[in-house]
């Protein structure tokens, strides 16, 4: 790789001084090493201080990059910048509050994975080493507990526009199988319980753009279907 | 009153069910109506009559029809309670979207016995 020039286009607002949000128009020579699109933001940020984004691991496991590149959320430490249009347009990931440029207030998505208890409820004495599995049983967890919560499926489905309050979202309903689904917790029904409403779980309608978007592969979808089944078990 | 959010009103299975077993009966018909009308190949007024004169046919379009006002039932209202918050207005939406249907379902089924 060589050196080369870059655009992007920024969505920028800092609440203290902008009025309303707008587009800045920057363009940065990358270096040869730089390949991931938080290389470049790196390199902007020691441009311009005031641009404001968040990251921390850069590999893709915190979850804090995650952003909305060219119209698609993503995380910024997992995108190869040489894949992408020019100019790279970067925004906040939509429909949550933005704090300022790249920066979202997440207390919304926090608040619905907090609703569906993501932990596990065993009310039996806790045994001595710990509570076992069966290697078939651990293989159900698969693709469930490997969500970092960077917000990117939530926040690119607008059932969750629309209701950010009341629908629990793809986030939240891939960690809320990932309880019912698991052998050693014992609140199944209560978490069924907790998720059959019509706005909690059923504003899904299965658009699957949380599996199209999802950085780590994960099919919230297919999660949500698993949660309509088992319902459907134990009604019917 | 505290605007606090409310939710947990524990229903919604049943819909997401009856919406599903209404798409089936409509996609189950649509193959029944298909082969009839390729066997019967009506091409006059009277024979087009003439196929829902039959009791069977009468009976599995007004199954149709049913399964089709109450998929739209939870079609419409799911988009009423997407995009329209306030709750009066919603509510009202809700009853008329409900009286419009059962007017159809009386109405299909004054068209279909009277052929």
């Amino acid at each position: 790789m060589s050196k080369r020039m870059v655009q992007f286009s920024i969505y920028r607002y800092d609440p203290d001084k902008d009025d309303a949000p707008y587009m800045q128009d920057i363009t940065i020579e990358l270096e040869p090493t730089d390949r991931k699109l938080l290389d470049a933001l790196t390199r902007l940020k020691a441009k311009d201080e005031t641009l404001s984004y968040r990251r921390s691991c850069r590999e893709g496991v915190c979850g804090s990059d995650a952003m909305n590149i060219n119209g698609k959320n993503g995380l910024a430490c997992l995108q190869d910048i040489d894949d992408l249009k020019q100019p790279i347009v970067l925004r906040p990931l939509p429909g949550l509050p933005v704090i300022r440029d790249l920066v979202v207030d997440m207390t919304q998505f926090f608040k619905q994975y907090h609703s569906i208890k993501p932990y596990l409820i065993n009310n039996d004495p806790p045994p001595e080493r710990e509570r076992l599995q069966s290697p078939e049983d651990r293989e159900e967890l698969d693709g469930l507990y490997e969500c970092i919560l960077c917000a990117c499926c939530s926040t690119s489905c607008p059932s969750f526009w629309w209701n950010p309050d009341k629908f629990v979202g793809p986030a939240g309903l891939l960690a809320a199988y990932r309880f019912l689904a698991d052998t050693r917790d014992q609140a199944t029904n209560e978490r069924l319980d907790n998720l059959e409403d019509p706005y909690r779980l059923f504003r899904c309608h299965t658009i699957m753009n949380c599996v199209d978007v999802c950085p780590k592969g994960l099919n919230p979808t297919k999660a949500i279907g698993k949660i309509k089944d088992m319902m459907v078990r134990r009604a019917v | 009153m505290i605007n606090r959010i409310v939710v947990g009103a524990h229903y919604g299975l049943k819909d997401w069910i009856a919406q599903r077993a209404t798409a089936v009966i409509m996609a189950v018909y649509s193959v029944i109506m298909g082969a009839v009308l390729l066997i019967v190949q009506p091409n006059t007024f009277e024979a087009w009559r003439g196929v829902f004169a039959n009791g069977f046919i009468k009976f599995v379009t007004f199954i149709f029809f049913v399964s089709l006002f109450y998929h739209v039932w939870i079609g419409v209202r799911d988009i009423w309670m997407d995009y329209v918050k306030p709750t009066g207005l919603r509510l009202t939406l809700h009853v008329l979207t409900i009286a419009a249907l059962v007017g159809y379902t009386a109405w299909a089924a004054a068209i279909l016995w009277r052929l």
